[in-house]
């Protein structure tokens, strides 16, 4: 440990203030460091000089500051990023303290051996007295001092901390570096104590009967440990694929949605797909429920091509869309990404399934690109795959209708014959712009999507 | 010689205590050579880090030797945009990564090996390394010509650079490294690292673009495995240890606490293309229909990956004025990002009006604007 003695006898400050932490295994080249200090009670501003970074360096160039003035660090912390002949720098604090001035941008060149950040190291008025003693002691720190001995090593943060709730430092363990108190300290010093100060249960006083009973085990007495919550609220901007989401999403509640939900029986669709999982396996393809959702959807909009349609903004006009550009949501790390199928009216079950394995592929890589996810005339949502059985979708402008799959569940149903049989349901639900779409339309198309789905082998009518 | 880590006891406990420790077998005197089993940047940068957070280096060097899938690494305060070409590396699949060291932009495959020296900062000496490397490629090739120069490059024949260094300086520790052409695909190279971007104004460090050569070209022996093997024997006799590689694995927590986290942190938006220092573009594109061609120009303001400010401007009858600022408003607060725009230009073109002709217009616009991300 290096120890430099300040004798300013003239002012009241500290006779054994230890100015540089010194680290038992670190050698550094220069022997003094001058420090100047303000004669002021408030703190000490120390120069922190840049030190000799090796090989000669004389300059190097300040890249990035991850302080400010004002800020509070911790010996240890890194205070900036400096570049030099292809050698990256990380300049460290020597001292704890807060940031009072720094003396070079961003992009500025940085002498060594000069000034290079002002640190305001604590008052030790603060530092060592006993929070919960009145001002009037304070005039006596340099006898506690002394009587005391050694002095408690904490953050300003930390001593913030053991000040609200009255704890005096000097009895709070340190566990950090050189008997350093942390905040972890703190709270666990608080958690013993609190069995000393919550008073003692009432229940001993008015229940004398309970003591005939010796054998009786007291229950003890759960003690509530006062929790120090420390966060805080946190405001930020909405950037991003979040403010996409609020422009798409402000755009749609424009148009008056209305909701229709169902179930659909799937029994014969699992069974269906587990017999067809492994021959698309064998071409190299995952086969999941969407793309019989999907061509199903087709389908219905072939017979209620309304719902495949476009209105322009005023609602004058009318689109009917030729191709069914059907969109599935995404959810990827980023967010909700809606990539379509083109033109699922002439693609196969295969085909639509080729091309989903090729959307996920892009999206959880977020390499989808433009061509992706616009164009798309009619979306559907898989929530099941995440959870639900309802929901109440917004439908993404310009299309006119969306459905949102709820998840798939095994539950009791009865047959024709009035037996109880193992049913796997799935629930649907349906929003459309009621604008142009009317609930029995909606309905219509559903019980035609349904029925597609509830008996797989009627889409092979259909097959071109 | 390679061995598979069977020491992993001595590994842990020489990074649990920050002490040298005395009287541990072979290993742990003197020095460590390591070689890493794994093909990824992140994972292979996150060990750098590890050692030189975690171990003591107190008379114990380390070399680590590791090669890359292909990737592109840029410099701590480099910037990417002005570096590659971030979408012809989208397309073939090769990563972009950042390190921590200064330095200038790599290309990195697994002809191309990675060494860093490891040592205490006084025991910092870039030139020292790269004699012992020299000396390595003249015991097996002794007429190869190579020489370092003044800018830490090895020049083979003193004219093709074959190795570019970087370095990171800690509070107690350093590290020093290099990269070393074997077989590197020098067609992907040179087109993997020539920016397409126009009109950047930055204060990044810029790289030197020299020209390049594989040892292999010059001596069909000098394959990755030979050279490999060369240094390490090298940096053994020079440290006077035990010559064998030790085979770690980077993914491997329970040797290396903590490294999944750090590479984690090296694969964040924010470390990659948040770190750049900021920068403005300030350029003018093309839009070409229907056999007429309008100039589009559009200035960015970019702060920590961020756009700051933007202002896009095309001759007034092209689109209306509003429908431009209503763009460069909504880049504002958004990530310098490819897909990030394609999502929010998708988004406003659903709020686009019907009009078939202002709807392409509209989005030939937005194509093009994603051009400089």
């Amino acid at each position: 440990m290096h120890l430099i003695q300040m004798c300013s006898s003239a002012h009241v400050v500290k006779p054994k203030y230890t100015c540089l932490f010194g680290y038992s295994s670190f050698k550094f080249n220069h022997p003094h460091r001058l420090l100047r200090t303000t004669s002021s009670v408030n703190g000490q501003i120390i120069q922190f000089k840049l030190s000799d970074i090796g090989e000669g360096i004389t300059e190097v160039t300040v890249k990035e500051w991850y302080v400010k003035e004002g800020d509070t660090v911790s010996q240890f912390d890194s205070i900036c990023e400096v570049q030099s002949d292809k050698a990256s720098v990380t300049i460290t604090s020597r001292y704890d303290g807060i940031i009072r001035k720094l003396y070079y941008a961003v992009d500025q060149i940085a002498l060594v051996g000069k000034p290079l950040v002002d640190i305001e190291t604590e008052a030790l008025k603060d530092s060592e007295e006993d929070v919960v003693e009145t001002p009037a002691v304070f005039h006596d720190e340099h006898t506690h001092q002394e009587i005391k001995g050694h002095k408690t090593l904490a953050t300003p943060a930390v001593r913030r901390l053991a000040m609200e709730n009255n704890i005096k430092l000097s009895e709070v363990v340190g566990t950090g570096k050189d008997g350093r108190i942390l905040k972890e300290d703190i709270l666990n010093y608080l958690a013993k104590q609190t069995g000393a100060i919550l008073p003692p249960s009432p229940k001993s006083e008015i229940m004398p009967p309970l003591q005939k009973t010796e054998t009786v085990q007291p229950v003890p007495v759960p003690v509530l440990k006062p929790k120090a919550f420390t966060g805080k609220d946190r405001t930020e901007p909405i950037t991003g694929f979040e403010k996409t989401m609020v422009k798409t999403m402000t755009v749609a509640l424009k148009i008056p949605h209305f909701g229709y939900c169902d179930e659909v029986d799937l029994t014969q669709l699992v069974k269906l797909r587990e017999e067809l999982k492994p021959i698309a396996l064998a071409r190299g393809i995952k086969l999941s429920f969407m793309p019989f959702f999907l061509k199903a959807a087709s389908l219905g909009l072939m017979q209620f091509p309304i719902l495949n349609a476009s209105v322009d903004e005023n609602c004058q006009n009318i689109t009917y869309k030729a191709s069914h550009n059907i969109g599935i949501a995404m959810d990827t790390k980023q967010g909700l990404i809606v990539p379509n199928v083109k033109n699922v009216q002439l693609c196969s079950v295969f085909e639509i399934a080729i091309e989903l394995n090729r959307l996920q592929k892009l999206g959880s890589t977020n390499q989808l690109g433009t061509a992706d996810i616009t164009g798309g005339t009619f979306t559907l949502s898989n929530i099941g795959s995440i959870g639900g059985t309802y929901a109440k979708p917004v439908i993404l402008p310009p299309e006119v209708a969306i459905g949102a799959l709820g998840a798939i569940k095994a539950v009791p149903r009865f047959n024709e014959k009035g037996e109880v049989i193992k049913a796997q349901i799935m629930n649907v639900s349906w929003s459309a712009d009621h604008r142009i779409i009317d609930g029995a339309t909606m309905a219509r198309f559903s019980n035609l999507w349904k029925s597609y789905l509830e008996n797989p082998a009627s889409m092979l009518l259909e097959l071109k | 010689m390679l061995i598979p880590f069977s020491m992993k006891n001595c590994f842990q406990l020489l990074y649990n205590l920050k002490v040298p420790i005395a009287g541990l077998k072979n290993a742990a005197k003197g020095g460590l050579i390591l070689q890493s089993t794994s093909n990824n940047i992140y994972q292979n940068l996150a060990v750098e880090d590890w050692i030189h957070d975690h171990m003591n280096l107190e008379g114990k060097p380390i070399l680590f030797l590791w090669r890359n899938s292909p990737t592109v690494v840029i410099g701590r305060h480099q910037n990417p945009w002005q570096e590659c070409n971030l979408n012809l590396m989208r397309e073939k699949g090769i990563k972009l990564a950042r390190r921590r060291s200064g330095g200038g932009t790599v290309y990195h495959d697994m002809g191309n090996i990675n060494l860093t020296f490891f040592t205490t900062k006084t025991k910092y000496n870039r030139m020292e390394n790269l004699k012992l490397v020299i000396r390595a490629l003249n015991a097996v090739q002794p007429q190869l010509d190579v020489q370092a120069t003044d800018r830490l490059d090895l020049l083979l024949e003193g004219q093709f650079k074959i190795s570019g260094t970087a370095s990171k300086i800690g509070r107690t520790a350093a590290y020093h490294h290099c990269t070393l052409l074997c077989s590197t695909d020098r067609i992907a190279l040179s087109s993997v690292l020539k920016s397409p971007y126009h009109g950047i104004k930055s204060n990044a460090t810029p790289s030197v673009p020299s020209l390049v050569k594989n040892l292999l070209e010059n001596n069909n022996t000098l394959t990755c495995e030979v050279l490999m093997e060369s240094i390490a024997t090298e940096f053994a006799a020079y440290h006077q240890i035990d010559s064998n590689s030790i085979l770690i694995s980077p993914s491997d927590e329970t040797m290396f606490p903590g490294i999944k986290r750090k590479a984690e942190e090296l694969q964040t938006w924010e470390w990659i293309y948040g770190k750049t220092p900021k920068f403005s573009v300030n350029t003018s594109l093309n839009l070409l229909r229907e056999q007429s061609c309008s100039e589009m120009k559009i200035y960015v303001d970019v702060k920590n990956g961020r756009i700051e400010d933007c202002n896009i401007d095309a001759p007034g009858h092209w689109l209306p004025k509003e429908m431009l600022d209503k763009l460069s408003t909504s880049f504002i607060g958004n990530k310098f990002c490819h897909s990030e725009a394609t999502m929010l230009l998708n988004a406003l073109l659903r709020t686009c009006p019907k009009d078939h002709e202002l709807y392409s217009k509209w989005h030939l616009l937005c194509e093009k604007v994603k051009t400089i991300m």
